[in-house]
């Protein structure tokens, strides 16, 4: 964890603060008031959609953040813990179990676990490439049985059920979005208050310590590779109550939820929201959602611009984008946030406007060959272009080099502003 | 009584150089043991033979009497021996306090519960910031380890040590790199704290052996050339001329 993290956690001998729980309760209250702020469907389906990916991304995160695991398979536990869950559903619908379906994403849990513990047995061994390496082969592996195991995987459909067999809960059957949304988002809640706590038991701690340095952990008496073994096996856990969620809301499950891609996308999320931090994951799958779904709305380059906007995290912003917030509590505690406001407005909004100059090149370059001959005409930034217009190519050029030559002119005055606003009044940084 | 710490014909070889060529030595109880040697003599080697870093070639290890042979380094941390680095070797990322905190979990019997929470003990963390206070880092609390100075690693290391209160400790040169009063401070912490308890340490500052040390053992090339009290050991002949001259002549 971070410098962040550790100065909050400081008065926690004991019971639990109102500080503790502060952000917890204001995201409760946030979950609870949601559904009246966006009420028509496709934002509750977003909304849900997002609280999933936030599950998915914590517990991936108690792999990568806090135990230094980096997995490229981890869509397997989800996935598997979904397809269980679409069993049940259908198995309740057959009247041959029954239990109100809010109990549900337990069981993909419990799946999850069970299948984690499994091949944690041996991918925990060594943590580094040996480990990254194994979670890949288990990924594609399962991803192969989808297609060879169809009793259970559904071959190329997929699996799917419904919902509303289970036991009324409080009269709601889970007929509507809504009532799904909630159900989601006490799952939620609950998921990511549990994986705050693992990180605060004995053997999450020691999480850290092993991700930190595996081998002094072992002269303090833990064995790195049992410390490793109860991280995944939470992990697993919890993306399997992610998958369960899944099967609720989609009432399918296929192929696309175990594979590789869907593993890679949920390293991305969580990488992009920051790793470093607790919360970092919930930001990253937050607004990897919604540029997600904006982008796929506009263009069908969108899976390009994730790309990029991934591979500028890593290159300038490792600390995703939870350590570029926490880098402003320097100059917010110096109160010295004013300082930053014009370099911003003076170099970064250039290279924004830079970059979707960029975009807009590509986006016209892509239509002119992809088009159908003749047509010419396509939607850029809410106007009307031809994408075969010397004139348009002239501006959409003109724009991108002026947004990155502005922003290169005022970089290093970015830079000695960042100083500035980081050094205290004495002189002292 | 049985020693606390026996070696018996101990060798290693990294691929056809032999380090460690036959070391007999028995450590008792309470014992307050120095090994001291020229550079590259295998001291650290030793070190990590014991400890379970490497594994021997040949020869026996007992630690009160128990087999080492085969053990990883968690397994013989869990029977009460706790060793320091010669090279820093903390958790850099994560707090001063969870530095310490994380060297006492073991100790302190809490395995790897992942249902209780660990502020919620009392022990651990008074335990914790009690250790902080003697290694005079608790101003350094919540900074992370890795940013710390130099001596102040050094003193943090020695801190994650003793930490767990072990009944063997091993130092491997505790106050290289440390001014003199930090030297002065460290070696009464390490008398305090080593009270009724076994120490071995390796250590190049002969004051620090001479005052601290109940017996000594000089290792060159891999070989202990002479055992016993600071005494006897400092008249013996072969290890004047072996050692100590030349140690001796570079503290004045
Ligand atoms: N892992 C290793 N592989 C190969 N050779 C090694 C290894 N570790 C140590 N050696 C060699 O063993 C010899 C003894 O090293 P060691 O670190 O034990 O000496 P030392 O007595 O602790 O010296 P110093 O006083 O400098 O710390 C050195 O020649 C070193 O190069
Ligand atoms: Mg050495």
């Amino acid at each position: 964890m971070t410098s962040l993290d550790q100065t909050r956690a400081r008065p926690a001998a004991g019971g639990l603060s109102l500080a503790v729980l502060a952000p917890w309760l204001m995201a409760a209250l946030f979950l609870a008031i949601m559904p009246f702020v966006f009420t028509d469907n496709s934002a509750i389906t977003i909304m849900n959609q997002m609280a999933i990916t936030i599950i998915f991304a914590l517990a991936y995160n108690m792999l990568l953040g806090q135990g230094g695991m980096l997995s490229f398979g981890h869509a397997v536990y989800m996935g598997l813990g979904g397809f269980m869950c679409v069993h049940i559903m259908n198995w309740m619908e057959d009247g041959l179990i029954t239990m109100p379906l809010p109990l549900l994403p337990l069981f993909g849990g419990f799946f999850g676990l069970g299948f984690a513990m499994l091949i944690g047995s041996f991918s925990t061994r060594k943590a580094g490439t040996v480990f990254a390496m194994i979670s890949l082969g288990v990924g594609e592996l399962i991803a192969a049985c989808s297609v060879i195991v169809v009793v259970f995987f559904g071959g190329e459909e997929g699996v799917s059920g419904d919902r509303t067999y289970g036991i009324p809960v409080f009269g709601f059957e889970f007929l509507h979005q809504i009532e799904v949304y909630y159900l989601t988002a006490f799952w939620l809640m609950l998921s990511a208050a549990l994986m705050y706590l693992f990180s605060r038991t004995p053997v999450g701690r020691m999480a850290n310590a092993v991700r930190d340095n595996p081998e002094r952990a072992e002269f303090l008496g833990y064995s790195q590779r049992w410390v490793r073994y109860y991280s995944f096996c939470a992990s697993g856990f919890f993306a399997g109550i992610a998958g369960g969620l899944f099967a609720i809301n989609y009432e399918i499950l296929t192929e696309e939820n175990l594979n590789l891609a869907t593993s890679g996308m949920i390293l991305l999320v969580t990488f992009l929201g920051g790793v470093g931090f607790f919360f970092g994951p919930i930001i990253g799958a937050i607004v990897f959602t919604l540029l997600a779904t904006v982008l796929k709305l506009h263009t069908e380059l969108w899976q390009l611009y994730v790309g990029a906007i991934f591979v500028a995290t890593v290159m300038f912003f490792p600390g995703g984008l939870a350590g570029l917030l926490a880098m402003h509590v320097a100059p917010w505690r110096l109160g010295k946030m004013g300082v930053l406001v014009k370099p911003y407005l003076t170099t970064l909004l250039p290279g924004v406007i830079g970059g979707l100059g960029l975009a807009g090149a590509t986006e016209m370059l892509f239509h002119a060959r992809e088009a159908a001959t003749g047509d010419e005409a396509m939607g850029l930034f809410f106007m009307e272009v031809s994408s075969h217009s010397p004139v348009a190519w002239a501006a959409v050029l003109a724009v991108t080099a002026a947004g990155f030559w502005l922003a290169r002119r005022g970089a290093p005055g970015l830079k000695a502003a960042w100083d500035e606003a980081n050094t205290a009044p004495g002189g002292r940084r | 009584m049985s020693a606390a710490l026996e070696l018996e014909g101990l060798r290693k070889s990294f691929g056809k150089a032999e380090i460690i060529r036959g070391v007999d030595l028995s450590i008792g109880r309470a014992e307050r043991h120095a090994i001291i040697g020229p550079n590259g003599a295998g001291k650290s080697t030793l070190f990590n033979l014991i400890t379970g870093r490497f594994p021997k070639t040949s020869g026996a290890i007992r630690l009160h009497g128990k087999d080492l042979t085969g053990l990883a380094p968690f397994e013989i941390n869990r029977l009460g021996l706790s060793r320091s680095f010669q090279i820093t070797n903390i958790f850099p990322k994560m707090s001063v306090f969870e530095n310490v905190r994380c060297a006492l979990l073991w100790a302190q019997g809490h395995r790897y519960s992942f249902w209780s929470l660990v502020s919620r003990s009392r022990e651990l963390n008074e335990g914790a910031e009690e250790i902080l206070e003697q290694i005079n880092l608790t101003a350094r609390r919540d900074l992370p380890a890795g940013v710390l100075s130099y001596a102040e690693q050094r003193a943090l290391e020695i801190g994650i040590t003793i930490a767990g209160g072990a009944d063997v400790i091993m130092l491997d040169e505790p106050t290289a790199g440390m001014s003199h009063s930090e030297t002065d401070y460290i070696v009464d912490l390490i008398r305090e704290v080593t009270k009724g308890k076994t120490l071995v340490m390796v250590e190049h500052d002969m004051g620090v052996v001479f005052g601290l040390a109940d017996r000594i053992s000089v290792l060159v090339y891999g070989e202990i050339i002479a055992t016993g009290t600071p005494e006897a050991v400092r008249a013996n002949p072969k290890v004047q001329e072996a050692y100590l001259g030349a140690a001796l002549e570079a503290e004045h």
